[in-house]
């Protein structure tokens, strides 16, 4: 039992109490905002309540959106084990992303010229990551719609994985970026956004490391990795959730995980 | 634009990473005064805040401590008639940027290279002759032996705080150390990590086929160490965002924790950030540095006029820098001469996966270089006759920490995506490690650094072109140490083995270690080494050129504490023979 992460009943509730974005039911907006006084005395007036992160769209249209749910729902979709990567936020995790700096390429190198490449040589575009979603979306939309009489996000699932392996496997030609290079990022974005931090977008309700067993932002494990073949079952901790206040922390910072009963 | 001209200093170092800041603080402590140009930004033990830390989307995607390539790439192709393409995103290697460099963010995996590593030409061709080698091999002994640099080794781990467990003392074998490893003087500074139940499961498999199972030497402090300038670094709390991340608790031995804290004060030292050097400035008989050209933060040029130059950027800065101020002659590999930018090398990684259907792992606990190792089947510790290659790497099961936005361990076959693939993750992603092997590289008169003819940085100088590939020695290497780690991942149990011996071209993704080596190495024989045994340029004494560019080829280990060696070892001559008679020291 001295072995056991400590419990905390108070805590477990406050965590319980947490909303589907991640913030606690009971807080407010002005008291979210009052814990972010860096942030408010920034932008005086525009305090944003925690409960919006990631909630907003920034650079995708709705058509654009819609399309990146119904293709995370295949991706990553929701089963008996829990949510998949649309409920966990998908779509609002690549719109963040994309509105970004690595949407741009901000510290990737971007000068030409642009010569035909071997697969060793690595990305080889000259398209950013938001060319390559607003070009990939609206080429596959103009492929659906001409295959199957209407776009992606409204066919059925077995038609939206024959469209999705027809990508993967480069066998669409899509007029604007090569598609398996839109595939790529769309598939490596997604599963981004079910194991990122929630404070960006996706990983809602922390779906994404519950599925797994990662506890998060890391307690101190001294104690623990010695013990062998031993389950570590906590209540994972997210930055949102320090940063909401939502998590006890130790002296050093690290929080003080919350063990899971036998129920959880 | 007019160049400013700075007051002169006695010497300046290009680059504020882990050789540039052992360089500063043992000069200062010399009486020498120093400045050192850094081109990215400050950072110390307080940059590394929690909860912020363990961002795992911003450190371990995004790679946020890492090389900004909008301003600075390399190119690369694997053969000389192909066309090199830049890097544009970063992938098989990580190069650090700001001060620390890629120690902020290094895994902390502290090896000594075998005695033989240093030998290794010689001793292949007296044990398996001359064929042993390509025709066009440049692999040669590198000039200076493991009895040279044991000191430097020492002084090294003495400064990062090193956990370990010696296996060999004075020539003496010590149990539950690595029995091939060459003699120590002494005990590690500190003891090793707690074996991880993945650690476990590999070294029971490991030793039941007559393998010799060891901690591998870690610089995450397993207590609270003061080393030998007084700098405390404090006790690792196996919170398993070590690679990739830099450490909030203090714990990992890196210039933020081992050297800042006690050269920052020093009146002696100078450290300028955003300072990005162009060139070494050389004065009309071009053997002599005069001091560095850089542009500052503010787009200003500046001359730092300085009696000595340290080049100590990662193997790429300090090999661009050479090319770009004239310093020897660039390797022309048609023509088979020149020397600058010969003997670039890598490092062959192969790994086997594992999954298990009943056990747990745990394995996003850990700490950086924490594992469990075999060294049977590195340098000349086995019998290479008959298997047409030389060479070979330590095999290891880290327990490093894992993260599943960085990896997702399922067996090999799975789906990429879908229904059945969320069920192996969420079934395998915490009963899965891999073993994983670093085998040695040789130098090839084809793999070699030169300036691109046509991609540039944000100041306009011709990128680095890097061309490289695999040889026959690496393929085979990998094939074959990969059947014996696959026959130790079958003697674990596991219900799913996967091996992936290193295959086909090199390529530039994915990830694959930042240990790339060579380009400016050392040596005996200006005819065949950029800087002489001390690393000094031979053609330009006040230069001196301090890194990984020095390995004529790679050893089948991490390399950063033969960095760490080579360092001291360098320091050693600059402080105790060239200050008190300039020149060369060869």
């Amino acid at each position: 039992m001295d072995h056991d992460p400590p419990g905390r009943r108070g805590f477990l509730k406050k965590m319980t109490a947490l909303g589907a974005a991640g913030v606690p039911a009971a807080l407010g907006a002005n008291e979210v905002a009052a814990q972010h006084t860096h942030h408010v005395a920034q932008s005086p007036g525009v305090a944003r309540p925690a409960q919006t992160v990631g909630q907003t769209r920034h650079f995708l249209s709705q058509a654009e959106f819609d399309f990146i749910e119904a293709a995370a729902a295949r991706l990553i979709p929701a089963d008996e084990l829990g949510p998949g990567a649309k409920e966990a936020g998908a779509a609002y995790f690549i719109d963040g992303q994309l509105a970004s700096s690595w949407g741009t390429m901000g510290r990737q190198y971007r000068q030409g010229p642009w010569p035909e490449a071997m697969p060793q040589q690595g990305y080889q575009l000259p398209h950013t990551p938001q060319e390559v979603y607003r070009a990939g979306i609206r080429d596959t939309n103009a492929y659906c719609s001409q295959r199957y009489g209407m776009t992606f996000d409204k066919l059925a699932g077995a038609e939206q994985d024959e469209v999705l392996h027809a990508l993967e496997a480069g066998k669409v030609e899509l007029p604007g970026v090569p598609s398996r290079s839109f595939f790529a990022m769309l598939h490596s974005n997604t599963i981004e956004s079910f194991f990122a931090d929630p404070m960006y977008g996706g990983n809602r309700d922390k779906v994404g490391w519950k599925l797994v067993g990662f506890p998060g932002v890391a307690a101190v494990y001294t104690g623990y990795i010695a013990r062998h073949n031993t389950p570590y079952r906590v209540e994972p901790v997210s930055i949102l959730d320090v940063e909401n206040r939502v998590a006890e922390l130790d002296e050093h910072g690290h929080p003080i995980h919350v063990k899971l009963s036998a129920k959880d | 634009m007019a160049i400013t001209r700075l007051k002169p200093t006695d010497v300046v170092i290009v680059g504020a990473g882990l050789t540039g800041t052992i360089a500063a603080k043992e000069l200062c402590d010399a009486g020498v005064k120093v400045v050192a140009l850094e081109r990215g930004e400050y950072r110390d033990t307080a940059s590394a805040a929690m909860p912020h830390a363990h961002d795992g989307l911003k450190y371990g995607r995004r790679n946020a401590l890492m090389q900004d390539l909008s301003r600075e790439t390399l190119t690369f192709r694997n053969r000389p008639n192909e066309t090199a393409l830049p890097m544009r995103q970063l992938g098989s290697f990580k190069p650090g940027e700001g001060v620390g460099g890629a120690a902020v963010h290094w895994g902390g995996a502290t090896w000594r290279f075998l005695p033989w590593d240093f030998e290794m030409r010689s001793r292949s061709e007296a044990r398996y002759g001359k064929e042993a080698f390509a025709t066009d091999c440049t692999s040669r002994d590198w000039g200076v032996t493991y009895g040279d640099l044991e000191p430097y080794y020492d002084r090294f781990e003495y400064c990062y705080g090193i956990s370990g467990k010696a296996g060999n003392l004075k020539g003496k074998i010590q149990p539950g150390g690595n029995p091939f490893e060459g003699p120590r003087s002494r005990e590690y500074p500190n003891p090793p990590h707690p074996v991880s139940h993945a650690g476990h499961v590999y070294q029971e498999a490991a030793n039941s086929l007559g393998y010799h199972t060891f901690p591998v030497p870690s610089a995450t402090a397993t207590r609270a160490y003061k080393n030998i300038y007084g700098a405390t670094i404090n006790a690792c709390v196996h919170c398993g965002f070590c690679s990739s991340y830099a450490c909030e608790v203090g714990a990992k031995g890196n210039v933020q924790s081992a050297v800042l804290p006690v050269l920052m004060g020093d009146k002696n030292f100078e450290l300028r950030t955003h300072a990005r050097v162009m060139k070494v400035n050389l004065d009309s008989t071009r053997k002599r540095a005069t001091g560095v050209t850089y542009v500052d933060a503010q787009g200003r040029e500046l001359e730092q006029p300085a009696d000595l130059v340290l080049l100590m950027g990662y193997v790429f800065g300090n090999v661009r820098l050479m090319m770009l101020s004239g310093i020897g002659e660039p390797y022309d590999p048609v023509a088979n001469r020149g020397i600058v930018g010969r003997n670039y090398a890598y490092q062959v990684v192969t790994h086997v996966a594992l999954n298990f259907e009943d056990r747990i792992f745990n394995q996003f606990m850990g700490a950086g270089g924490m594992g469990i190792a075999i060294d049977d089947f590195n340098g000349d510790n086995y019998d290479h006759s008959g298997l047409g290659f030389v060479g070979g790497g330590r095999t290891v099961v880290g327990t490093g920490g894992s993260n599943p936005i960085e990896s997702r361990p399922v067996p090999h076959g799975t789906p990429r995506w879908g229904p059945a693939w969320k069920k192996a993750v969420a079934q395998y992603w915490n009963r899965s490690f891999t073993i994983q092997n670093e085998t040695g590289c040789n130098s090839y008169r084809t793999n070699y650094l030169d300036l691109d003819p046509t991609y540039r940085d944000a100041w306009g100088l011709p990128l680095l072109r890097m061309t490289f590939d695999w040889r026959e020695n690496e393929h085979r290497a990998s094939a074959f140490i990969a059947g014996k780690m696959e026959q130790i991942a079958k003697a674990t149990g596991a219900q799913h083995v996967h091996a992936e011996p290193r295959a086909g071209h090199y390529t530039i993704v994915p990830y694959q270690s930042t240990h790339n080596t060579g380009g400016a190495a050392m040596g005996l024989d200006p005819g065949t080494s950029a800087v002489n045994k001390y690393l000094q340029s031979w053609d330009v004494s006040n230069v001196f050129v301090i890194g990984a560019n020095a390995f004529p080829q790679n050893a089948g280990y991490n390399p950063t504490n033969t960095v760490g060696a080579l360092t001291y070892w360098a320091l050693d001559a600059i402080k105790n023979r060239y200050l008190k008679q300039p020149g060369a020291l060869v």
